[in-house]
């Protein structure tokens, strides 16, 4: 479905009509919750129905009259079916996986749905417009994913979401706003292949070298972030799936990623840098610590080493959300 | 588009389709069929769609052979064939759930212009069937997801719930008489008797099953022979056709009552004629209507929907004792140059009788006693044909009898005229009433005698007396061209007719003749003391809102009615335990894999636990539904299981 953005007065309005709360644990859709209003095709079903009950009249059609009254009386109790399609679902949000600043962010909102019925074709969508539709079991509870694009490092926030069924006839527009406190943790972009701050080389020249490089040391999956020159394009040919050359580096020697070693650049681009190297440096197994202006992590090679690394720098300079 | 939705569809538009195939030319019926089976096989192949310009053409060659074929592109039949073409072209261009709503409401559409046509019992069975896929297609459309099964569940009782407010509607929703605007001609059916007479006309109709109308007496009934019910009365002969001339002016009928009048209501099929049918002679009148000089019972519009009126008649009278010199001159008119031989004949009674009841004896007794026969196939005639009739062929049906003897009189001065009309009529005792069919249509003769004035001669009754006694296939001795039900059908087959005759009588007085009149006669009868569109519009809110509180409850309670699996249940109550120990269950977490880690973080109740999850999810996703025995023990192991807090 096309993505629609909701003009300036309707969101003003909306804001001013309907209350903004964050909430937090299970939010149960009550008949306080959902707003239910005809739909555009049940305005039109409207027109139709008053051209069939003119007709109706004037050519003295009492089978007609019937119809007419069988199939508005219809739409309107697709009203109700329309309340019940959404009423008494329970939601509450799930775990987001951080990702970095150009991809999106997967929200997961569990909707349970403890009743005997089956509800249908269901709407989740932001403002701006980025949307999933989703059935829901009898008494089954599905995890629906909601994808938004993470633009910049730091909290995302899901926003006011909104969740909206036409079901049965499309006569009616059943909605309700919702917004959870739940944040996405969005990693700074990494910069382009960088090489590593390897610290002083064996030779003593002082300069950064081209890392360790060349002692080829093995294949592991393909995390999203790593450098196109690392992915191993012979074994995608072989089929066997998108890998990432590993190499080592002597160990035992710490790796010190630092925010003053790099060199006149903008804030945001020192970071993606950083990013780049926590990523590689992760990469080939070193050990490695981060050094910036606000306090420093000690070297460490872990995966929960490298998350908070990365969350150090998603957040760094920033208020917390 | 979902292929199971194009299929649904392409069976609502057949449906739909299939009861005008009866009233419209073949081609239209053979188009629409190939353009549907055209579809059904795009889609069953997962063909593209034609391009627009084909389907352009295809409405262009459409448009221009139904402006051929009917000659006009306005009215009603046009207007049907372009709204079945334009669904069935639809279907081959169906692109988005917009298209498909188009086709939804184009489908209702064709159903309720079916109705011009039929608004029987079956077409009404019919609307429910189509209803149930047409809306069955409309939830497919917003959920393509949804099961068949509970596809057509939802679609019948959504259906099911709205007939109690259909019906509120019904009944409260203030009428209005039709129509609001001017109609296309061809806008109502008109069939039975015209106002013309030529040799065929009448027996033609009498090949016709159609109920004319219906009758309910109020007290007795009169004798079969006696229900002679009044149409055209026919003055103008041009030697093949009567037809009712022009009277030199109007003026009101007399007569004279000689008998206690019947009082009785008729139910009238429409047949967009102004006439009303009465039997011999009115003497009470309905509302709005009145009689013409020749005792001809008029409305004052066209009667195009069916009509109730009740009236009373008297079966003895003398009609017009006075009459007019001018009318009297009118009853002897003769097409000039004809039937040489009749003329003769005429004259040759004229000199020996001057009485005209005499002379019409006369003519009776050669209708008796010469080889006269009664038949539904008589031979074609010629120029003379009065002539032809009389003294050669000598078979004919009631227009032959009535027009020769009318022939006879005037041409021996009697001054005398030809109704039409219907005469007897099946008596229903199901519904203790009257039907009086298409086939009951009939021609007889009045002749003028001073002192009487108009006396009703019927010179079939003098050739076959059982057509006016009983019916017209006792009268016939070849009644093969009838219909299988107008013969002599077993007992038990008239009876089933005869109930449904009267169910279809009650349908039409309660449903189809539910007016602005009858609305306030049965609100009245309810207790509604000033029948007015605001009192009316209050009882219709309070009714809907009654019944849509009552549906709600009906539709809520479904979704309080949680989990009724004992299995499930015992489950809960476990994790809730665990959770009271520090151990919840995550909400992603299958039972099993809640065990497995449960298991490694307390090894003391990894077996335990492991087993119970193991039955737990045998007992609810196995292929074998447990038993009552394994579900006990469950239960009962659930109970057992002691959850420890951690030391």
């Amino acid at each position: 479905m096309a993505a629609k953005s909701i003009s300036r007065p309707h969101q003003a309005f909306r804001n001013w009509a309907f209350r903004r709360t964050v909430e937090t644990g299970t939010v149960v859709l009550n008949q306080r919750r959902v707003y239910i209003l005809p739909s555009r095709q049940g305005l039109m079903f409207a027109v139709v129905l008053v051209v069939m009950l003119l007709g109706d009249i004037n050519y003295n059609l009492s089978l007609g009259y019937v119809l007419t009254f069988l199939l508005a009386m219809m739409a309107l109790l697709s009203l109700l079916y329309a309340f019940r399609n959404l009423a008494h679902l329970q939601i509450h949000a799930g775990h987001v996986a951080p990702v970095f600043a150009g991809e999106s962010a997967r929200f997961v909102f569990h909707f349970d749905n403890p009743s005997a019925l089956a509800r249908y074709q269901i709407h989740l969508h932001d403002d701006a417009g980025h949307r999933t539709v989703f059935d829901l079991a009898a008494q089954s509870a599905t995890p629906v994913h909601l994808d938004i694009p993470a633009t910049r490092r730091g909290w995302l926030d899901s926003d006011r979401l909104t969740i909206y069924s036409e079901f049965p006839l499309g006569m009616f527009h059943a909605w309700t706003y919702i917004h959870f406190d739940v944040l996405a943790l969005v990693y700074p972009r990494p910069a382009p292949t960088q090489p590593l701050p390897l610290s002083v080389s064996p030779d003593g020249s002082g300069k950064l070298s081209a890392s360790g490089d060349d002692d080829f040391a093995g294949l592991r999956n393909y995390v999203a972030g790593d450098a196109l020159p690392r992915i191993a394009w012979k074994a995608l040919a072989r089929e066997q799936g998108l890998q990432v050359k590993q190499f080592s580096t002597p160990m035992g020697q710490d790796l010190w990623l630092d925010w003053a070693a790099i060199g006149e650049q903008g804030m945001e681009a020192k970071l993606e840098v950083l990013t780049r190297w926590v990523l590689d440096a992760d990469a080939q197994g070193m050990r490695y610590g981060l050094r910036l202006p606000d306090g420093e992590l000690a070297p460490q090679n872990s995966t929960a080493h490298k998350a908070e690394c990365l969350r150090r720098l998603a957040l760094y300079g920033l208020i917390k959300a | 588009m979902d292929k199971s939705l194009i299929y649904s569809l392409i069976l609502s538009i057949l449906l739909v389709l299939a009861p005008h195939m009866e009233h419209l030319p073949l081609w239209v019926s053979i188009m629409c069929t190939a353009l549907l089976a055209w579809r059904t096989l795009l889609n069953y192949r997962a063909l593209p769609l034609p391009p627009r310009w084909l389907l352009l053409l295809i409405t262009l060659v459409g448009v221009a052979v139904i402006g051929k074929s009917y000659h006009t592109l306005f009215g009603r039949e046009v207007g049907v064939t372009l709204l079945m073409m334009l669904a069935t072209l639809k279907l081959l261009e169906l692109r988005s759930s917009r298209d498909a709503m188009a086709i939804i409401y184009l489908s209702c559409f064709i159903i309720i212009t079916n109705f011009f046509y039929s608004q029987s019992i079956p077409t009404a069975l019919l609307m429910l069937l189509s209803l149930i896929v047409i809306v069955a297609s409309w939830l497919r459309i917003q959920a393509p997801n949804i099961r068949l099964r509970s596809q057509l569940r939802l679609a019948s009782i959504m259906l099911i719930q709205s007939v109690p407010l259909m019906l509120v509607l019904f009944v409260l929703f203030p009428r209005v008489q039709g129509p609001l605007w001017g109609m296309p001609q061809d806008a109502y059916n008109s069939s039975g008797l015209s106002d013309e007479m030529s040799p065929g006309s009448l027996s033609k109709l009498s090949l016709s099953e159609a109920v004319a109308f219906r009758v309910t007496y109020a007290t007795s009934a009169p004798a079969r022979d006696q229900m002679y019910w009044r149409g055209p009365v026919l003055w103008q002969y041009d030697g093949r056709t009567w037809t009712r001339g022009t009277a030199g002016y109007q003026y009101a009928p007399q007569f004279t009552e000689a008998s206690v009048p019947f009082e009785y209501s008729v139910v009238l099929e429409p047949h967009n004629k102004r006439w009303l049918y009465a039997l011999d002679m009115p003497a009470t009148l309905p509302a709005n209507t009145r009689l013409n000089t020749d005792f001809q019972l008029l409305n004052n519009a066209p009667v195009n929907a069916r009509m109730r009126y009740q009236m009373s008649s008297t079966l003895r009278y003398h009609a017009n004792a006075e009459e007019t010199p001018a009318q009297l001159q009118r009853g002897l008119q003769l097409p000039p140059r004809l039937n040489p031989r009749t003329l003769a004949l005429a004259q040759m009674w004229r000199v020996q009788q001057s009485d005209p009841a005499e002379l019409v004896k006369n003519a009776l007794r050669y209708f008796n006693q010469e080889k006269f026969s009664y038949t539904l196939e008589p031979p074609l005639l010629g120029r003379d044909g009065v002539d032809e009739f009389l003294f050669d062929t000598r078979q004919g049906f009631c227009e032959h009898y009535a027009s020769a003897f009318v022939y006879l009189m005037r041409a021996a001065g009697v001054p005398s005229r030809v109704v039409t009309g219907y005469q007897g009529g099946e008596f229903n005792a199901f519904g203790n009433y009257y039907i009086v069919r298409q086939s009951d249509a009939h021609a007889w003769a009045e002749v003028w005698i001073a002192g009487l004035g108009w006396v009703r001669v019927d010179p079939t009754a003098a050739i076959a007396p059982e057509r006016v006694e009983r019916n017209l296939a006792s009268a016939l001795k070849d009644n093969t061209a009838l219909s299988f039900m107008a013969r002599n059908p077993p007992a038990w087959l008239s009876k089933l007719r005869l109930n449904i005759d009267a169910l279809s009588n009650s349908w039409n007085m309660w449903v189809l003749g539910y007016d602005p009149e009858r609305q306030f006669a049965l609100l009245t009868r309810l207790g509604m003391e000033d029948v007015s569109w605001q009192r009316m519009a209050r009882n219709l809110m309070l009714g809907l809102a009654v019944i849509l509180a009552v549906l709600a409850a009906l539709m809520f309670r479904h979704l309080f009615k949680r989990d009724p699996d004992r299995v499930h249940a015992a489950w809960l109550r476990l994790c809730k335990r665990m959770t009271k120990v520090g151990l919840p269950r995550a909400a992603h977490e299958g039972a099993l894999d809640y065990a497995q880690r449960v298991g490694s973080l307390r090894p003391a109740l990894a077996s335990e636990l492991q087993d119970i999850a193991q039955r737990y999810v045998q007992l609810r996703y196995g292929v074998v539904p447990g038993d009552k025995q394994s579900v006990q023990a469950f239960i009962r192991s659930v109970a057992r299981f002691k959850a420890r807090k951690a030391r």
